[in-house]
């Protein structure tokens, strides 16, 4: 194999500027698929990309294209995650490849999470080709956006490729830019074997698929190879390339190559993402640098609605954290919940979406708790611990001080609803840093801000205070000391450990106050009045009550019909069951996570 | 020979109102017949596949039965007559609405042996009945209650409605005290019920909800104003000589409706009719709830054709055998809406086993929230524990 008719790429956009849309044209364009075989947004296979239209996951594809100058091109086409939660994906994602393609909206323009992109793209050294899709809308305005592209990213673009991926308009462009602009692989196919894990799937027959770029040497059917950080060793079974929605086997993966392995293995953590493989019997000297490991910043609680399902939830999230190496999990026990895990997440998006594959791809009812930030908790005997669950917090009078995380915000937003913008950071607890005009209409505001002020609904806020004309984008920047308090709840004089977090001081009476309001509404009319207090210490600062019912009957049985009034009441059994018994109270799940929609109105 | 009740559905009415969820609707006089002539069918079916039982009670609900001309009636009534034994004591009640009367049917139903009427009235406040869309006002309804004792009837139930939408106490009081000066034997009030499939539901169906959770509403009395209305309907009642014996059914001198108390009581009863329920041998059942699907059935069985069904009846539409715990769960909820609730004896004797060691723990625990008391060998609800019922009768289902 000729590597220099190879090309390794991903495609790297702000949400919505068509990343996925592109990669369909490109596969359709080139053959890989026939028209029928066509479905929308072949990459996003996974149910809930389809149908948030977002990329949650990367995926890998390997194209064929007979270019203009008459050679056969392989491309491996690498699609990538815009959302910021998923950054970490786009970083394992870049590792594999030698080129990025940057959709940029005609309309649009740069984004915050253009920026992001871009940047970690070239922190990666990947050489970046501009592309500007949806020229086809009315609002389209290319030569604005050109500018922006060389002034604020100093990408030269003059000839960048003006396409519509939707219509299909100049997609030759861009499959010839690939071919002309990126570079070839580079690599050595009789060196030691380096070959780069970036991802990895579990397959019930294969066991463990190893999804890698070979960067050098060869890797072979047969071989026995070692996973440089594990030191684990195992038979290569097979190896071949992504198809489209399928894995193709084939007899090697030489230098340059993007594809898979599998080796019958079992334990996923044996093939840590990041880790390098190579052969046991001539090893490479070094590994390949890994790359930023990243931490959850958001952390929660997840239970199993019943009790029961506790060991399939383990057993879920197991198999979820394979292919998702910023998932982590471990086991924790509520009073009011029983047994079940804190889990950390890149942010709440990230938290949404294991959520939901948690509950349809596995099909467990769950109970989640307030999402919090990881807190820094000073003791005064000098020890220092991190705080993910608010019911850990020690004791008042052993902490000294605590700390909270910090982010750096960059927001792009056109200059009318800067005023807009600034008051929501400031209610935010943000600090200014800085603001640039990038062009006479649109400019980039730099804020520090708490992560936990962010993490709930800071997105959804700056699109409704912005018309949706503003965009964001941030990046853990440290932690700051903070006046802290952890916000308790207490329903029918029982504090509900699920429900305490930790807020800021200054802020704690009003979300306090909101927090009873919507328990309020949440918690059903019992037979007794129901108290629902929100204390700091033992100090009670808001309260609400449950009023008692009073009447529940069912006056008329006709004719002796009693099956309405059975089943009736059988509704109303089975209603209890969905409930959590916290004393004499029965609360609904939704209600563990109504502190998370307290700014809704 | 044991003693059974026998319910008779008669789907028919001269216009549907607008809270009504129940099977009926609107039919002409041919249809009329041909149902009727179906209805015997069944009747000569149900007594020749449940021979020896001695029917104490009758009940024929509706629909408004009284729509029915006197003929018809005649035709059911001797029907069953001839079919079954009916004690000589038997109550035989019929459904009224105001203005479907005369005196000349009132007369054919004395002859027959029907004892027992209970008009429909709901309301005596003009504008209500029209909201509900009753068919007559307060003044037709005097008419045909002056016909029914004149016609020398003295077991009559007046049937009134709560939670109205816009229903104030005044209004409510208006209706008790017009009701009540005429001294029905026997009065149920009933709380208005937004039933699914009903113009009701359409019109009502936030305000239901918010009424549920106990929020302001617009139209309907909030949860604690329909509290109210029905609070004071029991305490306007019980004062004026009508004890209240179950949740919704009040009666003077003791004139209880025999045959509502047997449903409570788990008296086994056949239905015959369209949707008609049977209880009989532990097993509950319904009947067809097509119209034309029914009498299709009966003209089939009665011209002597050989048809195939899956259920143990051709009638059937449903039918569920009910389990040890299903009969005792439905012992305690329906035994449990009379006043004087239950008996631990019956119990025992129903199922050879002592109440306390299958519903010990629930008894306690409501007794201690004062939702229920024992006395003399009886258990029963307490007001408290009446006004929320289902609440309290939901923790007697077993698993």
């Amino acid at each position: 194999m000729d590597q220099s008719k190879i090309r390794n790429f991903c495609i790297v956009a702000h949400i919505d500027h068509g990343k996925s849309t592109l990669a369909d044209r490109i596969i359709q364009m080139t053959g890989t698929l026939t028209d029928r075989e066509m479905q929308a947004q072949v990459l996003d296979n996974m149910e809930l990309e389809r149908e948030r239209g977002i990329t949650i996951k990367s995926q890998a594809v390997r194209i064929i294209y007979k270019a203009d100058d008459g050679e056969e091109y392989i491309f491996n086409l690498i699609d990538t995650p815009g959302h910021v939660d998923f950054n970490y994906e786009v970083s394992r994602s870049l590792a594999a490849c030698d080129g990025a393609i940057l959709v940029v909206d005609a309309a649009q323009g740069i984004e915050a999470q253009t920026l992001a992109n871009v940047y970690l793209a070239l922190d990666h050294d990947l050489d970046v080709i501009p592309v500007i899709n949806k020229i086809d809308l009315p609002s389209a305005d290319p030569e604005r956006v050109i500018e922006e592209i060389e002034d604020i990213i100093g990408l030269e673009a003059q000839e960048a490729p003006l396409i519509s991926a939707k219509t299909g308009l100049n997609i030759h462009d861009v499959l010839e830019a690939i071919v002309h602009q990126l570079p070839a692989p580079k690599g050595d196919v009789s060196a030691p074997l380096q070959a780069l894990i970036f991802d990895s799937l579990y397959d019930p027959y294969k066991g463990v698929i190893v999804f890698c770029r070979v960067k050098e040497g060869t890797l072979k059917t047969g071989d026995k190879v070692r996973m440089m950080a594990t030191n684990a060793e195992f038979d290569v079974v097979e190896v071949g390339y992504f198809g489209a929605g399928q894995f193709i086997p084939c007899d090697e993966l030489p230098a340059g190559m993007v594809g898979y392995m599998t080796a019958s293995i079992k334990n996923v953590r044996d093939t840590r993402v990041g880790d390098t493989i190579t052969h046991a019997n001539k090893p490479a000297a070094e590994p390949l640098p890994g790359y930023k490991k990243v931490n959850p910043m958001v952390y929660c609680g997840l239970y199993p609605a019943d009790g029961a399902k506790y060991p399939d939830l383990r057993d879920a999230l197991e198999k979820l954290q394979l292919n998702d190496a910023a998932l982590q999990f471990e086991p924790e026990t509520s009073i009011a919940l029983g047994f079940g895990f804190r889990c950390g997440f890149l942010g709440l998006l990230h938290l949404e979406i294991i959520q939901e594959r948690l509950e349809r791809e596995y099909n467990l009812d769950l109970v989640t708790t307030a999402p919090s930030v990881v807190y820094r908790v000073h003791k005064t005997d000098g020890t220092m611990i991190e705080l993910t669950n608010p019911s850990n917090l020690p004791d008042p009078s052993e902490i000294d001080y605590m700390e909270e995380p910090i982010v750096e915000a960059e927001i792009m937003v056109t200059s009318d609803f800067i005023g807009a913008i600034m008051d929501l950071c400031q209610e935010r607890r943000g600090q200014y840093i800085s603001m640039e005009y990038i062009e006479e209409t649109r400019a980039l505001i730099k804020y520090t801000l708490p992560l936990n002020e962010i993490i709930y609904d800071f997105f959804d806020a700056l699109k409704s205070r912005s018309r949706g004309y503003a965009s964001f984008d941030y990046e853990l920047k440290g932690y700051m000391k903070s006046e802290l308090v952890k916000l308790d709840i207490l329903i029918n004089k029982e504090e509900v450990d699920a429900l305490s977090f930790i807020v800021f001081s200054g802020t704690a009476y009003e979300r306090g106050r909101k927090m009873c309001e919507k328990l309020k509404d949440e918690i059903p009319r019992h037979l007794f009045e129901i108290p629902i207090q929100a204390a700091v210490g033992s100090k009670v600062i808001a309260r609400e009550t449950v009023k008692a019912m009073r009447k529940d009957v069912l006056a008329k049985c006709y004719g002796g019909d009693i099956s309405r009034k059975k089943k009736l009441l059988e509704k109303q059994k089975e209603g209890k069951k969905r409930m959590r018994q916290v004393g004499n109270v029965e609360i609904p799940q939704a209600a563990f996570m109504s502190v998370l929609k307290l700014d809704e109105d | 020979m044991s003693g059974i009740e026998l319910y008779i559905h008669i789907p028919f009415c001269v216009k549907k109102c607008l809270y009504c969820d129940f099977l009926s609707g609107v039919f002409d006089e041919k249809m009329q017949r041909r149902y009727t002539a179906a209805l015997c069918t069944e009747i000569k079916y149900l007594a020749a596949t449940h021979p020896d039982c001695n029917i104490s009670t009758i009940y024929v609900g509706g629909g408004t039965p009284s729509w029915l001309s006197e003929d018809l009636m005649d035709d059911i009534i001797t029907t069953v007559k001839k079919s079954f034994k009916v004690s000589p004591l038997a109550e035989i009640s019929v459904e009224c609405n105001p203005g479907t009367l005369t005196a000349e049917k009132l007369n054919v139903y004395r002859s027959i042996g029907i004892n027992r009427l209970s008009i429909g009235l709901q309301s005596a406040n003009d504008d209500e009945l029209k909201e509900l869309g009753r068919i007559h006002d307060y003044n037709r309804f005097l008419h045909t209650y002056d016909l029914v004792r004149k016609a020398g009837f003295d077991n009559v139930n007046v049937d009134i409605m709560t939670g109205l939408p816009h229903q104030t106490i005044e209004k409510l009081e208006k209706t008790l005290s017009c009701v009540t000066m005429l001294r029905p034997e026997h009065i149920s009030a009933y709380s208005l019920i937004i039933e699914k499939g009903t113009p009701f539901y359409e019109k009502y169906k936030f305000d239901a909800v918010k009424q549920q959770a106990g929020m302001e509403t617009e139209d309907l009395p909030t949860d604690e104003e329909s509290y109210h209305l029905y609070k004071y309907t029991m305490e306007y009642l019980e004062a004026r000589g009508y004890k209240r014996y179950e949740i919704s059914n009040y009666a003077r001198n003791g004139k209880v409706c025999r045959h509502n108390i047997g449903y409570w009581d788990r008296v086994p009863y056949l239905g015959a009719g369209l949707g008609a329920a049977s209880l009989f041998n532990n097993v509950r059942t319904s009947n067809i709830s097509d119209i034309y699907k029914y009498v299709e059935t009966s003209e089939a069985i009665a011209s002597g054709k050989d048809i195939s069904f899956d259920l143990s009846s051709p009638y059937f539409e449903t039918e569920e055998t009910l389990s040890k715990k299903d009969a005792m769960a439905e012992f305690m909820y329906l035994g449990l809406r009379k006043m004087e609730g239950i008996n631990r004896a019956d119990f025992y004797m129903m199922f050879g086993l002592d109440i306390e060691a299958i519903y010990g723990p629930v008894i306690t625990a409501l007794r201690n929230q004062g939702f229920m008391d024992a006395k003399e060998g009886r258990i029963f609800l307490t007001d408290i524990g009446i006004d929320i019922s289902n609440q309290v009768l939901s923790k007697f289902l077993l698993d």
